[in-house]
């Protein structure tokens, strides 16, 4: 089955071909699928080697110059190791990038702690200005990252991920799209995490909202699913309460609770797989079932 | 902010100029250090210009060792980017002189530094961005100190720059003995073996820089390590 990365890769390489102010930046890891585009545009595809640090700082400069770089590696490298230039290379220097990350909160168990990188959106938030795109599906993958590439020199996360949901939505970039209607409550499935809610609440008189974009949160899509009764569930595949703040500005003015639920702060010391750690998180359809259901009842 | 007519200031009014500014005098070492690399660098080689400010082909100077700006904000004094009568705002609520520089508030800073280590790596990208436009002329400089020059960052950008050949790419680094375990066997050796062109000059003598700075590098890029009294001499 295809991947997010595979598609991305696909894409930015056709972009790279159609749109000369894009460029291309990597860290050894991805270079294989940016093969073909990196003989075609060798000064729009840099590899700066195992320097994450500079890859970011690359970016920031490529920006200076007026291109609109698409930097890639796994989130625990694009985002965490290089934070201060994430916040200094690019936000204060008031130019933009997409940063499009792989491996997530829990794409490689067996890879432990190193290789997980759950707070990523949260580190975001502590910055102004970041777009942040979290696809279920390849298609979706594919059209948020031809809209970020267009997206003037905005700052664009786009977390790809090996967890994904079978069919895509049909997105609109910024909005939260109504998957299913129901009167007790509504559940926010964000990205990879659709295919476990809709299982979840298939019993469940409730309305099931779908997110591929995050940030900006839309608001009055939230608003304007939770009616009368305010009673919302976040579901995310990065740290749990990523977006109660988001959540709670947009009702702010009307009674509500909110149910956070995703990924654990605390360190899970164990390898497996990707459903073992989504049970082990309370993230599969059961575990989902209990607590969304014990929340609405 | 920006005036288009001559500057009518000279090397020495640079002393005067930084003398309009007061707050940040801890940095008064890292701020004199730097002055006269600055003056030949914006003097006699740098193609840039209040006027050429957003030119696309213009000379590009990121200053990385945002600390101490006192004699960069003069030299940019001197030649016009900004008016001297800023200057005794220094690090007020409305400046647009902070004790670490901003690309956003100052025409002609190209970088908003302060934090360490980021300069260099800015300048790659920088470097990179204009050859993958076509731009081949225009010439990319940053300055670093040497205890900026601990910072792992800027280990990834020249290892990076020398095998990448970036010829239009110029690091300054100003050695006034700050790094707390100094280089052995100086700055430039670090350079040196990750390809790029060196000079070690003293960096008060005007002439010894501006041979430097032009040296001719082809292929590879160029450090002028200019080495100045020690800090706390």
């Amino acid at each position: 089955m295809e991947t997010m990365r595979e598609r991305f890769a696909a894409t930015a390489g056709e972009l790279l071909d159609s749109d000369p102010r894009l460029a291309v930046v990597l860290a050894d890891i991805g270079v294989d699928g940016f093969a073909g585009a990196a003989a075609r545009h060798p000064d729009r595809v840099v590899n700066v080697g195992i320097r994450e640090q500079l890859m970011i700082g690359v970016a920031g400069g490529l920006a200076l110059t007026g291109l609109r770089p698409v930097v890639h590696t796994f989130a625990a490298f694009l985002v965490e190791r290089p934070w201060e230039q994430v916040k200094l290379d690019l936000v204060h220097q008031g130019v933009g990038a997409v940063l499009v990350s792989a491996g997530g909160s829990y794409d490689w168990p067996a890879g432990g702690r190193t290789h997980m990188s759950p707070g990523d959106v949260a580190l975001l938030d502590t910055l102004p200005g970041w777009t942040v795109h979290v696809p279920g599906h390849p298609d979706e993958a594919e059209t948020l990252l031809r809209h970020a590439a267009a997206d003037g020199d905005g700052l664009v996360y786009l977390r790809l991920s090996a967890h994904r949901n079978e069919h895509p939505v049909d997105v609109r970039p910024g909005r939260f799209t109504v998957v299913r209607e129901g009167r007790r409550g509504v559940v926010l499935a964000v990205g990879p995490m659709l295919d476990a809610v809709l299982a979840a609440t298939e019993t469940l008189d409730v309305t099931v909202l779908y997110a591929a974009t995050v940030r900006p949160f839309d608001a009055e899509g939230l608003r304007a699913a939770t009616g009368e009764r305010a009673d919302v569930v976040l579901v995310e595949p990065y740290l749990a309460g990523t977006s109660v703040l988001a959540a709670h500005e947009a009702l702010a003015d009307r009674p509500h609770r909110v149910l956070a639920l995703g990924v654990p702060k605390a360190e899970h010391r164990q390898y497996g797989s990707i459903p073992e750690h989504l049970a082990a998180y309370g993230l599969d359809g059961s575990g989902l079932h209990t607590r969304i259901a014990g929340f609405l009842r | 902010m920006t005036t288009e007519t001559p500057s009518r200031y000279g090397f020495a009014d640079l002393p005067g100029l930084m003398g309009l500014m007061t707050g940040d005098e801890k940095h008064g070492p890292a701020a004199t250090s730097t002055l006269d690399a600055l003056w030949v660098l914006h003097d006699r080689v740098l193609r840039v210009s209040p006027a050429t400010a957003d030119a696309q082909d213009r000379d590009r100077f990121l200053l990385s060792k945002g600390h101490g700006p006192m004699a960069y904000y003069a030299v940019l004094a001197a030649k016009g980017f900004l008016a001297a009568e800023v200057l005794p705002s220094f690090g007020s609520y409305d400046s647009p002189l902070g004790h670490h520089p901003d690309r956003l508030l100052v025409p002609g800073v190209e970088i908003a530094s302060g934090s360490l280590g980021h300069g260099l790596p800015l300048a790659v990208g920088t470097a990179l961005g204009l050859r993958a436009q076509g731009l081949t002329d225009p010439a990319v400089w940053v300055l670093i100190g040497d205890a900026e020059f601990d910072e792992g960052s800027n280990h990834e950008a020249l290892a990076f720059a020398g095998a990448a050949g970036l010829d239009r790419l110029h690091a300054v680094v100003i050695d006034n003995s700050s790094a707390t375990h100094g280089w052995s066997g100086g700055i430039a050796r670090r350079f040196e073996v990750e390809g790029w062109s060196t000079e070690t000059v003293d960096g008060r003598d005007h002439e010894a820089l501006y041979r430097a700075f032009t040296a001719p590098h082809p292929g590879r890029p160029h450090a002028v390590v200019a080495r100045v009294e020690p800090k706390n001499s």
